[in-house]
């Protein structure tokens, strides 16, 4: 039974709750136990635009404390993912870097080994829960729904570093997760483009034009909803799409579902149980439809 | 954009140049290849931010690090526009890494005590004061724990100052002038 110890992040408790509960079901009946940070920062990747090193320090105090259980760590949001992975990475190759990290973290007691691994959610089900398991447990194949994927940036980029083979130009693992449910999951334009969040705390002009361009080749090729698998992604699309309605003059009305939330009904769980009502674009026709029995 | 609205930049004065400023930045971690970055321009064609922004531009930001018009580079705020979202880092022919080179420039403009996004300085300061870079009120908790949730793992404010000083980012974050917005 694969075990991790599950990586919050700040955003997640902050706001969107909806993305842990949902991923605790999944998780939970699949068989993936997890265990909670017995102590916690930030993963640091917010800081790394004023300080590397800080970044870097941050991130490796959180890699000790799991190098110390000795589990690896399981990360629900794609920033998280990023730095730790990254951080775990670099450190573990780069001789040089290590010595100066664990130089800082002798001042707190702690030194990075580099015995542990990072994974996204979606590595952890594809690689350790498996495709045929997660088939195996949907119970309510949302046929007749059609969907579009955004994986984010940072399970994909830079290559070199997320690794697990998916293609940053034509990402498959979160389609073929989404498939899973019964579900098609539609190609459109520019796929793997940034959703425009990470800056939005200095500019909102652009990444409004960003997402608006994402939301309407989402909707030339009709998909009844935007499945995600980072907070940060989730909110550009989901929190702001009505801002973003009112920028441009137009209505998408496209619910965005972060990736076990649609997993989960296919797997049987009410949407109540999925923290659905707390999206801001409501998916009433979408329940409709699954829970219509026309699927 | 019409081409009426582009931003012409001022000529740039032999003074200005300093060529000793790649060899400083080629030192630190994410600009070590600035050397190799032969102005084939795919970062700026294949970045996001450039499509929708009239000023931000990677290209230029490497070419201007080889020139080392520091001063220019850091007083602009479009520095700020970069989303990491790294498709120049996996395009690039030469392996530059644009998204390390911003990185360091931005590391750079703290350092010196020259701008930078009043953001972070809140997202720190939550940082230090709750181990979170948002602030999660009371209230968040109590709901956790209404929808059946673990309580939240717990900061060790300490070590996390700690790590903000041996670093020489407390300092840093004093005294560095702050704005708001950047124009695109
Ligand atoms: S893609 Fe690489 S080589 Fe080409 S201009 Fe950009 S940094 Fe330079
Ligand atoms: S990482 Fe920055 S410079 Fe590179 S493509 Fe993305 S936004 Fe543009």
């Amino acid at each position: 039974m694969p075990k991790y110890l599950i990586f919050l992040g700040c955003v997640i408790p902050y706001r969107l709750s909806s993305y842990e509960i949902s991923a605790r079901k999944v998780l939970e009946k699949l068989d993936v136990e997890l265990v909670e940070m017995p102590t916690f920062n930030c993963c640091g990747y917010p800081m790394d635009a004023i300080n590397h090193e800080l970044m870097l320090t941050l991130a490796a105090r959180n890699l000790c404390v799991a190098e110390k259980e000795n589990l690896n760590i399981l990360a629900l949001c794609n920033g998280c993912f990023c730095s730790l992975n990254e951080t775990n990475k670099m450190l573990k190759e780069d001789k040089k870097l290590r010595e100066e990290v664990n130089g800082h973290l002798k001042a707190i007691g702690m030194e990075f080994k580099g015995t542990i691994e990072v994974k996204h959610l979606a590595h952890v089900l594809a690689e350790d829960v498996g495709f045929d398991k997660i088939k195996d447990a949907v119970k309510k194949p949302l046929t007749n729904l059609s969907v579009a994927q955004h994986s984010g940036c940072h399970i994909l980029r830079p290559a070199k570093y997320v690794g697990h083979g998916d293609d940053p130009e034509n990402p498959t693992l979160l389609k073929n997760l989404i498939r899973l449910t019964g579900a098609q999951c539609l190609d459109y334009m520019d796929e793997s483009a940034c959703c425009g969040n990470p800056i939005i705390g200095v500019n909102e002009e652009v990444p409004f034009q960003m997402a608006k361009e994402k939301l309407d080749h989402i909707r030339a090729v009709k998909a009844q909803a935007l499945i995600t698998a980072c907070p940060f992604c989730h909110m550009m699309f989901d929190m702001n799409q009505p801002r973003i309605e009112r920028a441009f003059n137009e209505k998408f009305g496209i619910p965005v579902l972060h990736y076990p939330q649609l997993l989960g009904l296919a797997m049987g769980f009410s949407p109540d149980e999925l923290g659905l009502g707390e999206l801001r674009v409501k998916p009433t026709e979408l329940l409709n439809q699954i829970q219509g029995g026309k699927s | 954009m019409s081409e009426a609205q582009e931003y012409v930049p001022s000529v740039i004065k032999a003074e200005e140049l300093n060529p000793k400023f790649k060899y400083e930045m080629s030192k630190k971690h994410g600009a070590e290849k600035i050397m190799l970055c032969f102005q084939c321009g795919t970062c700026t064609a294949d970045c996001p931010i450039s499509r929708f922004s009239d000023f931000y531009r990677p290209r230029k930001i490497a070419r201007m690090m080889q020139l080392g018009l520091k001063d220019r580079l850091l007083s602009d705020e479009a520095l700020w526009l970069c989303s990491s979202c790294f498709t120049c880092v996996d395009h690039c022919p030469q392996g530059v890494e644009i998204a390390g080179i911003v990185r360091v420039l931005r590391n750079l403009s703290v350092k010196e005590n020259r701008i930078m996004p009043l953001v972070y300085r809140e997202l720190a300061s939550n940082l230090l004061k709750g181990g979170y870079v948002y602030e999660i009120v009371e209230s968040r908790h109590k709901k956790r724990a209404e929808l059946g949730l673990p309580p939240l793992p717990k900061p060790n404010l300490e070590e996390i100052a700690k790590i903000f000083e041996i670093t020489g980012s407390s300092k840093m974050l004093e005294n560095v002038k702050t704005f708001e917005k950047v124009k695109s």
